[in-house]
Protein backbone atom coordinates (compact mmCIF):
# COMPACT_ATOMS: atom_id res chain seq x y z
CA UNK A 1 0.00 0.00 0.00
CA UNK A 2 2.90 2.35 0.78
CA UNK A 3 4.46 1.61 -2.61
CA UNK A 4 1.13 2.04 -4.38
CA UNK A 5 0.34 5.37 -2.65
CA UNK A 6 3.80 6.79 -3.44
CA UNK A 7 3.61 5.46 -6.99
CA UNK A 8 0.28 7.21 -7.62
CA UNK A 9 1.63 10.42 -6.03
CA UNK A 10 4.66 10.24 -8.38
CA UNK A 11 2.45 9.75 -11.45
CA UNK A 12 0.08 12.61 -10.51
CA UNK A 13 3.01 14.98 -9.82
CA UNK A 14 4.69 14.03 -13.11
CA UNK A 15 1.46 14.74 -15.04
CA UNK A 16 1.14 18.15 -13.31
CA UNK A 17 4.83 18.91 -14.01
CA UNK A 18 4.46 17.90 -17.69
CA UNK A 19 1.29 19.96 -18.10
CA UNK A 20 3.09 23.13 -16.95
CA UNK A 21 6.47 22.41 -18.60
CA UNK A 22 8.77 24.12 -19.45
CA UNK A 23 7.54 26.53 -16.75
CA UNK A 24 8.07 25.19 -13.24
CA UNK A 25 7.14 28.17 -11.07
CA UNK A 26 5.66 25.93 -8.39
CA UNK A 27 8.72 23.63 -8.36
CA UNK A 28 6.57 20.53 -8.86
CA UNK A 29 9.71 18.84 -10.19
CA UNK A 30 10.90 18.50 -6.58
CA UNK A 31 7.86 16.38 -5.75
CA UNK A 32 8.50 14.20 -8.82
CA UNK A 33 12.08 13.46 -7.70
CA UNK A 34 10.96 12.75 -4.11
CA UNK A 35 8.16 10.37 -5.00
CA UNK A 36 9.90 8.61 -7.90
CA UNK A 37 13.04 8.06 -5.78
CA UNK A 38 10.96 6.57 -2.96
CA UNK A 39 8.82 4.51 -5.38
CA UNK A 40 11.90 2.91 -6.96
CA UNK A 41 13.36 2.08 -3.55
CA UNK A 42 10.10 0.62 -2.24
CA UNK A 43 9.77 -1.36 -5.46
CA UNK A 44 13.03 -3.12 -4.57
CA UNK A 45 11.70 -3.71 -1.05
CA UNK A 46 8.52 -5.20 -2.54
CA UNK A 47 10.45 -7.49 -4.91
CA UNK A 48 12.57 -8.85 -2.04
CA UNK A 49 9.47 -9.36 0.09
CA UNK A 50 7.71 -11.12 -2.79
CA UNK A 51 10.71 -13.42 -3.26
CA UNK A 52 10.42 -14.33 0.42
CA UNK A 53 6.67 -14.80 0.93
CA UNK A 54 5.51 -15.33 -2.70
CA UNK A 55 1.71 -15.11 -3.25
CA UNK A 56 1.14 -14.19 0.39
CA UNK A 57 2.51 -10.75 -0.52
CA UNK A 58 -0.74 -9.97 -2.35
CA UNK A 59 -3.03 -11.01 0.51
CA UNK A 60 -1.96 -8.88 3.48
CA UNK A 61 -3.91 -8.82 6.73
CA UNK A 62 -6.43 -5.92 6.83
CA UNK A 63 -4.64 -4.39 9.83
CA UNK A 64 -1.28 -4.44 8.00
CA UNK A 65 -2.91 -2.96 4.90
CA UNK A 66 -4.46 -0.15 6.91
CA UNK A 67 -1.14 0.57 8.63
CA UNK A 68 0.66 0.60 5.27
CA UNK A 69 -1.97 2.94 3.80
CA UNK A 70 -1.61 5.23 6.81
CA UNK A 71 2.18 5.16 6.32
CA UNK A 72 1.78 5.87 2.58
CA UNK A 73 -0.41 8.90 3.24
CA UNK A 74 2.03 10.14 5.90
CA UNK A 75 4.89 9.76 3.43
CA UNK A 76 2.95 11.80 0.84
CA UNK A 77 2.28 14.46 3.50
CA UNK A 78 5.99 14.55 4.42
CA UNK A 79 6.90 14.92 0.74
CA UNK A 80 4.46 17.83 0.43
CA UNK A 81 5.94 19.49 3.54
CA UNK A 82 9.51 19.14 2.14
CA UNK A 83 8.29 20.62 -1.17
CA UNK A 84 6.50 23.50 0.58
CA UNK A 85 9.57 24.40 2.66
CA UNK A 86 11.81 24.38 -0.45
CA UNK A 87 9.21 26.39 -2.40
CA UNK A 88 8.97 29.07 0.31
CA UNK A 89 12.76 29.25 0.73
CA UNK A 90 13.48 29.48 -3.03
CA UNK A 91 10.40 31.70 -3.51
CA UNK A 92 10.50 31.63 -7.36
CA UNK A 93 7.61 34.12 -7.67
CA UNK A 94 9.04 36.47 -5.03
CA UNK A 95 5.78 36.33 -3.03
CA UNK A 96 7.43 35.82 0.37
CA UNK A 97 10.04 38.49 -0.37
CA UNK A 98 7.33 40.99 -1.38
CA UNK A 99 5.22 40.17 1.67
CA UNK A 100 8.20 40.65 3.98
CA UNK A 101 9.33 43.91 2.34
CA UNK A 102 5.74 45.25 2.46
CA UNK A 103 5.65 44.47 6.17
CA UNK A 104 8.70 46.69 6.75
CA UNK A 105 7.00 49.81 5.34
CA UNK B 1 16.28 -2.20 8.90
CA UNK B 2 18.72 0.34 7.50
CA UNK B 3 18.67 -0.31 3.77
CA UNK B 4 18.17 3.40 3.05
CA UNK B 5 21.72 4.08 4.29
CA UNK B 6 23.31 2.73 1.09
CA UNK B 7 21.40 5.14 -1.24
CA UNK B 8 22.11 7.92 1.32
CA UNK B 9 25.86 7.27 1.10
CA UNK B 10 25.59 7.30 -2.71
CA UNK B 11 23.59 10.55 -2.50
CA UNK B 12 26.37 12.19 -0.46
CA UNK B 13 29.01 11.05 -2.98
CA UNK B 14 26.92 12.21 -5.97
CA UNK B 15 26.24 15.60 -4.31
CA UNK B 16 29.99 16.15 -3.85
CA UNK B 17 30.72 15.02 -7.42
CA UNK B 18 28.00 17.31 -8.83
CA UNK B 19 29.54 20.28 -6.97
CA UNK B 20 33.00 19.50 -8.40
CA UNK B 21 31.61 19.02 -11.92
CA UNK B 22 29.61 22.24 -11.69
CA UNK B 23 32.67 24.30 -10.81
CA UNK B 24 34.55 22.73 -13.76
CA UNK B 25 31.75 23.41 -16.22
CA UNK B 26 31.43 27.16 -15.72
CA UNK B 27 32.08 28.05 -19.34
CA UNK B 28 31.22 24.75 -20.99
CA UNK B 29 27.44 24.98 -21.19
CA UNK B 30 27.59 25.85 -24.88
CA UNK B 31 28.98 23.19 -27.19
CA UNK B 32 31.05 24.34 -30.14
CA UNK B 33 30.62 22.66 -33.47
CA UNK B 34 33.21 23.19 -36.20
CA UNK B 35 31.73 23.67 -39.64
CA UNK B 36 33.73 24.85 -42.68
CA UNK B 37 36.37 26.42 -40.44
CA UNK B 38 33.63 28.49 -38.82
CA UNK B 39 32.70 28.10 -35.22
CA UNK B 40 29.02 27.45 -34.85
CA UNK B 41 27.57 27.54 -31.38
CA UNK B 42 24.88 25.08 -30.48
CA UNK B 43 23.02 25.82 -27.31
CA UNK B 44 20.82 23.38 -25.42
CA UNK B 45 23.25 20.64 -24.39
CA UNK B 46 22.51 19.72 -20.80
CA UNK B 47 25.70 19.96 -18.70
CA UNK B 48 26.78 16.73 -16.99
CA UNK B 49 26.62 18.37 -13.56
CA UNK B 50 22.90 18.99 -14.14
CA UNK B 51 22.42 15.37 -15.13
CA UNK B 52 24.21 14.33 -11.95
CA UNK B 53 21.72 16.48 -10.03
CA UNK B 54 18.89 14.31 -11.41
CA UNK B 55 20.52 11.29 -9.76
CA UNK B 56 21.20 13.30 -6.59
CA UNK B 57 17.54 14.37 -6.37
CA UNK B 58 16.27 10.82 -6.88
CA UNK B 59 18.63 9.44 -4.24
CA UNK B 60 17.99 12.17 -1.63
CA UNK B 61 14.23 12.10 -2.23
CA UNK B 62 13.99 8.34 -1.89
CA UNK B 63 16.36 8.18 1.09
CA UNK B 64 14.48 10.91 2.99
CA UNK B 65 11.10 9.22 2.60
CA UNK B 66 12.54 5.78 3.37
CA UNK B 67 14.23 7.16 6.49
CA UNK B 68 10.79 8.32 7.63
CA UNK B 69 9.43 4.82 7.06
CA UNK B 70 12.20 3.41 9.27
CA UNK B 71 11.35 5.93 12.00
CA UNK B 72 7.68 4.88 11.63
CA UNK B 73 8.62 1.23 12.21
CA UNK B 74 10.86 2.09 15.16
CA UNK B 75 14.03 0.96 13.37
CA UNK B 76 15.61 4.41 13.56
CA UNK B 77 15.59 6.25 16.89
CA UNK B 78 16.86 9.72 17.89
CA UNK B 79 19.30 8.33 20.47
CA UNK B 80 22.56 6.36 20.26
CA UNK B 81 23.17 4.01 18.38
CA UNK B 82 20.27 5.46 16.32
CA UNK B 83 19.56 2.09 14.69
CA UNK B 84 17.72 -0.26 17.06
CA UNK B 85 19.22 -3.29 15.29
CA UNK B 86 22.75 -2.08 16.08
CA UNK B 87 22.22 -2.72 19.81
CA UNK B 88 22.05 -6.51 19.38
CA UNK B 89 24.82 -8.44 17.50
CA UNK B 90 22.34 -10.89 15.90
CA UNK B 91 20.11 -8.05 14.70
CA UNK B 92 23.18 -6.12 13.55
CA UNK B 93 24.26 -9.04 11.33
CA UNK B 94 20.77 -9.19 9.83
CA UNK B 95 20.82 -5.43 9.30
CA UNK B 96 24.18 -5.59 7.50
CA UNK B 97 22.86 -8.41 5.29
CA UNK B 98 19.81 -6.32 4.44
CA UNK B 99 21.99 -3.34 3.60
CA UNK B 100 24.20 -5.50 1.37
CA UNK B 101 21.25 -6.98 -0.51
CA UNK B 102 18.22 -4.65 -0.49
CA UNK B 103 20.20 -1.42 0.06
CA UNK B 104 22.68 -2.10 -2.75
CA UNK B 105 19.87 -3.17 -5.11
CA UNK B 106 18.00 0.07 -4.36
CA UNK B 107 21.09 2.14 -5.19
CA UNK B 108 21.72 0.08 -8.36
CA UNK B 109 18.10 0.39 -9.57
CA UNK B 110 17.99 4.16 -9.03
CA UNK B 111 21.35 4.53 -10.82
CA UNK B 112 20.12 2.29 -13.66
CA UNK B 113 16.98 4.42 -14.09
CA UNK B 114 19.22 7.50 -14.18
CA UNK B 115 21.33 5.71 -16.83
CA UNK B 116 18.20 5.30 -18.97
CA UNK B 117 17.44 9.00 -18.48
CA UNK B 118 21.00 9.82 -19.63
CA UNK B 119 20.61 7.65 -22.73
CA UNK B 120 17.30 9.31 -23.65
CA UNK B 121 18.74 12.78 -22.98
CA UNK B 122 21.83 12.16 -25.12
CA UNK B 123 19.78 10.81 -28.03
CA UNK B 124 17.56 13.93 -27.88
CA UNK B 125 20.69 16.12 -27.83
CA UNK B 126 22.18 14.26 -30.81
CA UNK B 127 18.97 14.69 -32.77
CA UNK B 128 18.88 18.40 -31.88
CA UNK B 129 22.50 18.92 -32.98
CA UNK B 130 21.76 17.22 -36.34
CA UNK B 131 18.76 19.47 -36.94
CA UNK B 132 20.53 22.70 -35.83
CA UNK B 133 23.11 23.03 -38.69
CA UNK B 134 20.46 22.27 -41.32
CA UNK B 135 18.29 25.08 -40.01
CA UNK B 136 21.14 27.65 -40.21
Amino acid sequence: MTLLSTFFAAIICTVIWYRNAPKDDMKVGILCWLYWGASLMWLVDAIFEYAEVRAEYFTPAPADMLNDLFLGLSVIALGLIIWLVILLIKDPKGVVKNALSRGKH
Amino acid sequence: MACFLIPTVEAIAVTALAKVMESKEVSRDIAKVQKDSESLEVAGKVPFSRKLKWLRNLLWGGSALLAFEHVWHGEVVPWFPFLTAAADPADAAEMLHEMATIGVTMAVLVTAVWGVMLAVSSSVEKRASKVQPAEN
